[in-house]
C-alpha cells in the first residue's frame, strides 16, 4: 500500500532528504523519528534523561515501564505537545523524518497536524460526530468544497471501523457515544488530517477489553498506512501488537537526588519479552517489578 | 475449634447485632441542621425585605403602575405626574454602556491572562491586582469618574453626563467581568485544547472553536451578573453627578442625544433622592418602595436573560 508521500513543508525551511538512512543494525525501513541523548526538564525537574531511540516508518512502536518512568513525555515531545507546559524544556536531538523539531524555524502547528495523537482519555470536542471529524480538515483547510469535506469525514470513520456504527447519526453530540466509540472517533479525528504518524498514549486504558481488542485491531490494519507509537501500561499489549519495545524505568539521580526517567532497553518486541539483555527489564517484563 | 467458632460468630449472631446496631449520628444531625438554620435566616432576611418593599410601594405599584414607569421627578410626592421614566432611561443607557465596554474589554483581559500571558511574577502581580480592583468600595470609582471623565474629558463625555456615569460603572464592574471571564476559561478541559492541537490547530482556532464556546455559558452568566451588580450602584453615580430635585428633559429610551446631556438620574439615584425627601414628604417613602420594585424586576429580568441564555450555549455544549 503505497501512501503519498508527504512533500516537504516549504515553511521548514530545510531539505528533507527522505533516501538518507540510519546505520541501525537490524535496520528494515526508514526512520521516520531519531531521538539521540534527549533530556525533557519540567523547570528543574529532569523528568527524562539521556533516550537515544529510532522509530521507524509502519511499525507500531510501544513504549511502556512503570509510573513516571517519562514514557508520556517522550511520546508527547513526538508533537511538541509538551509545548503546551510552559515549564518543559527539552534538550538533544530529535529529527522526525530529518527535521530537527525543536528547531526554532520549526512551525509546532505544522508538526502537530503531521504527527497525530489519541489521548489517555477519550476528549470528543463537545460538537457532533460529523464536526469531530470535520474539525481537523477545516482548521488546516484541507478540505474547500462540502462533498470533499464529506468524502474525509466518511473516510475517517470507515478506517476507523466506526462509520457502519454512526452513519445514520452524524448530526448527533460525539459526548453520547460509548467510550470505545469515542476513542475511535477520536483516532478517525486524527487520521482525518492524514498525518503521517500516529501517537497514543495509553488509548486503552479507560476502555473494556472488547472495546481494547477493537482499537487493536483497528491499530494493526492501519499501521501499513501510518507509524504508530504506543505508550501503554499493559505489557501484554505491547507484546501482542508491537513490532518494538522501549522499556523505560525511573532512577534516581544521584547528583539531584530526584526520580528521573530513562530508557533502560530498545530492541523488537519479541526479543524485549523473550531474551532482555538488560536485568531490568527481565524483572519487569516477567512481572517481578513494577 | 477456636478458627470455626469465630467464623461462626461473624457469620451469625454477633455480625447481625453490629449491623443492625444503627444509632442516630448526633453530631451529624446537628451539623446538618445548622446549614439549614443558616440557609434560612439568610432567604427570611431577603424575604422579608422583598415583602416589605412590596407592600410600601404596593399603593403605586397597582394604583398607576403605567403612570409611575412613564412619569417623571416630581417636588410634591402626590403630583399625578410623578415616575421614574427618566431614571429608566438613565439606567438603560448606562446598562447599554457597561455591555459596550465592560464585556468585550474584560472578556479580551481574560481571554489573554488565561491564554497567552506568561506565567510569571508580572503576571501574577497583574491578577493580585485585579481581585483587589474588585474589592475595592465603589465611591473609589466615582472618584476616578469625577476625576477623569466629568473633568478632562468633558468635551466627549459633555461633563455629568450618561457617557461618564456609564463609562465610570464599566471600570467598576470590569475587575469582575475579568475574574469571572478568567473562572470561565479556566474550567475548560485541557484535553479539548489538546485535541484542538492535536489536528494541527493553531492557537487562535483553538481559542475561538473550543474555549470560547465551551467558556461561554460561565463568561455570560458571570458577565450579567456584573451587570446587575453595576446597574445598582449608587454612589459612584451621585458623585459623577446624576441630578436631584427635577430634570428638566425627558428624553425616550432610545434619544441619542440625553448620553452627552448634562443631566440625567438613574433608578438607584432616584431611590436615594425619594428616601431623603421623605422626610419632609412622607409621601415619596411609598414613592421610594415603588421604584425599587422596578429596579428589582429590572434587575430579575436581567438575571432570568443571562440563565436563559446560559442554558441556551450549554445546550449547545451539548
Amino acid at each position: 500500500m503505497e501512501q503519498a508521500e508527504p512533500e516537504a513543508s516549504p515553511r521548514l525551511g530545510l531539505d528533507i532528504d527522505r533516501t538518507v538512512q540510519t546505520a541501525a543494525p537490524d535496520f528494515v525501513g526508514d526512520a521516520v523519528f531519531e531521538v539521540e541523548d534527549l533530556n525533557v526538564y519540567y523547570g528543574d525537574f529532569r523528568a527524562v534523561h539521556g533516550a537515544t531511540f529510532t522509530v521507524y516508518k509502519h511499525e507500531i512502536t510501544a513504549m511502556i515501564g512503570p509510573s513516571g518512568c517519562g514514557k508520556t513525555t517522550v511520546l508527547r515531545c513526538f508533537n511538541r505537545m509538551n509545548d503546551l507546559i510552559p515549564t518543559a524544556r527539552v534538550e538533544g536531538r530529535l529529527d522526525f523524518q530529518n527535521v530537527p523539531i525543536y528547531d526554532p524555524r520549526v512551525d509546532p502547528v505544522e508538526v502537530r497536524r503531521r504527527i497525530g495523537m489519541v489521548f489517555q482519555k477519550p476528549n470528543p470536542f463537545p460538537k457532533s460526530i460529523y464536526d469531530n471529524i470535520a474539525f481537523g480538515p477545516r482548521v488546516t483547510g484541507m478540505a474547500k468544497k462540502k462533498s470533499e469535506l464529506d468524502d474525509i469525514v466518511e473516510q475517517s470513520l470507515n478506517r476507523a471501523a466506526l462509520w457502519d456504527e454512526v452513519h445514520d447519526r452524524m448530526k448527533d453530540s460525539a459526548l453520547g457515544l460509548s467510550g470505545g466509540q469515542q476513542q475511535r472517533l477520536c483516532i478517525a479525528r486524527a487520521i482525518a488530517v492524514d498525518p503521517d504518524v500516529l501517537l497514543m498514549d495509553e488509548p486503552c486504558s479507560a476502555l473494556d477489553p472488547i472495546a481494547t481488542a477493537r482499537i487493536e485491531d483497528l491499530m494493526q490494519e492501519i499501521k501499513n498506512d501510518y507509524t504508530i507509537v504506543i505508550v501503554t501500561h499493559n505489557m501484554q499489549q505491547a507484546a501482542r501488537i508491537s513490532n518494538r519495545t522501549a522499556f523505560f524505568t525511573a532512577q534516581l539521580d544521584s547528583t539531584t537526588d530526584q526520580r528521573c526517567g530513562l530508557l533502560v532497553e530498545y530492541d523488537r518486541t519479541e526479543t524485549i519479552f523473550s531474551n532482555p539483555s538488560d536485568e531490568r527489564t527481565e524483572n519487569y517484563v516477567t512481572g517481578r517489578f513494577g | 475449634m477456636a478458627k470455626a467458632r469465630l467464623i461462626g460468630d461473624r457469620t451469625s449472631k454477633v455480625m447481625v447485632q453490629a449491623m443492625e446496631r444503627r444509632s442516630t449520628d448526633v453530631r451529624g444531625l446537628v451539623f446538618q441542621i445548622t446549614l439549614l438554620v443558616t440557609l434560612l435566616i439568610s432567604l427570611f432576611v431577603l424575604g422579608v425585605l422583598i415583602v416589605d418593599v412590596v407592600m410600601d410601594g404596593w399603593g403605586i405599584l397597582t394604583g398607576r403602575p403605567g403612570g409611575f414607569l412613564s412619569g417623571t421627578m416630581r417636588s410634591l410626592s402626590d403630583d399625578p405626574q410623578l415616575g421614574v421614566h427618566q431614571a429608566l432611561v438613565g439606567t438603560f443607557w448606562i446598562a447599554v454602556f457597561v455591555a459596550v465596554l465592560a464585556f468585550p474589554i474584560g472578556i479580551g483581559a481574560a481571554i489573554w491572562l488565561e491564554e497567552y500571558a506568561p506565567k510569571n511574577r508580572i503576571a501574577r502581580f497583574i491578577e493580585l491586582n485585579i481581585r483587589n480592583l474588585a474589592g475595592v468600595p465603589s465611591i473609589v470609582f466615582g472618584l476616578l469618574g469625577l476625576f477623569l471623565f466629568v473633568k478632562h474629558l468633558e468635551d466627549v463625555t459633555g461633563g455629568k453626563s450618561i457617557a461618564s456615569a456609564g463609562i465610570t460603572l464599566a471600570i467598576l464592574v470590569l475587575p469582575i467581568v475579568i475574574i469571572t471571564a478568567q473562572e470561565a476559561i479556566r474550567a475548560v478541559p485541557q484535553g479539548l485544547k489538546e485535541g484542538a492541537y492535536g489536528v494541527g490547530a493553531t492557537k487562535w482556532t483553538m481559542i475561538r472553536s473550543q474555549v470560547l464556546p465551551y467558556a461561554a455559558p460561565g463568561i455570560l452568566t458571570g458577565t450579567l451578573l456584573s451587570m446587575s451588580r453595576g446597574i445598582g450602584e449608587a454612589a459612584p453615580l451621585l458623585l459623577v453627578g446624576a441630578v436631584s430635585g427635577r430634570l428638566g428633559s425627558n428624553p425616550g429610551f432610545l434619544d441619542l442625544s440625553a448620553i452627552n446631556a448634562k443631566a440625567f438620574m438613574a433608578m438607584p439615584v432616584i431611590i436615594v433622592e425619594w428616601v431623603q425627601n421623605s422626610g419632609r414628604d412622607p409621601g415619596f417613602a411609598e414613592a421610594a418602595a415603588a421604584a425599587i420594585v422596578v429596579l428589582l424586576v429590572f434587575v430579575i429580568l436581567m438575571n432570568a436573560a443571562a440563565i436563559f441564555l446560559r442554558n441556551h450555549f450549554e445546550k449547545k455544549r451539548g
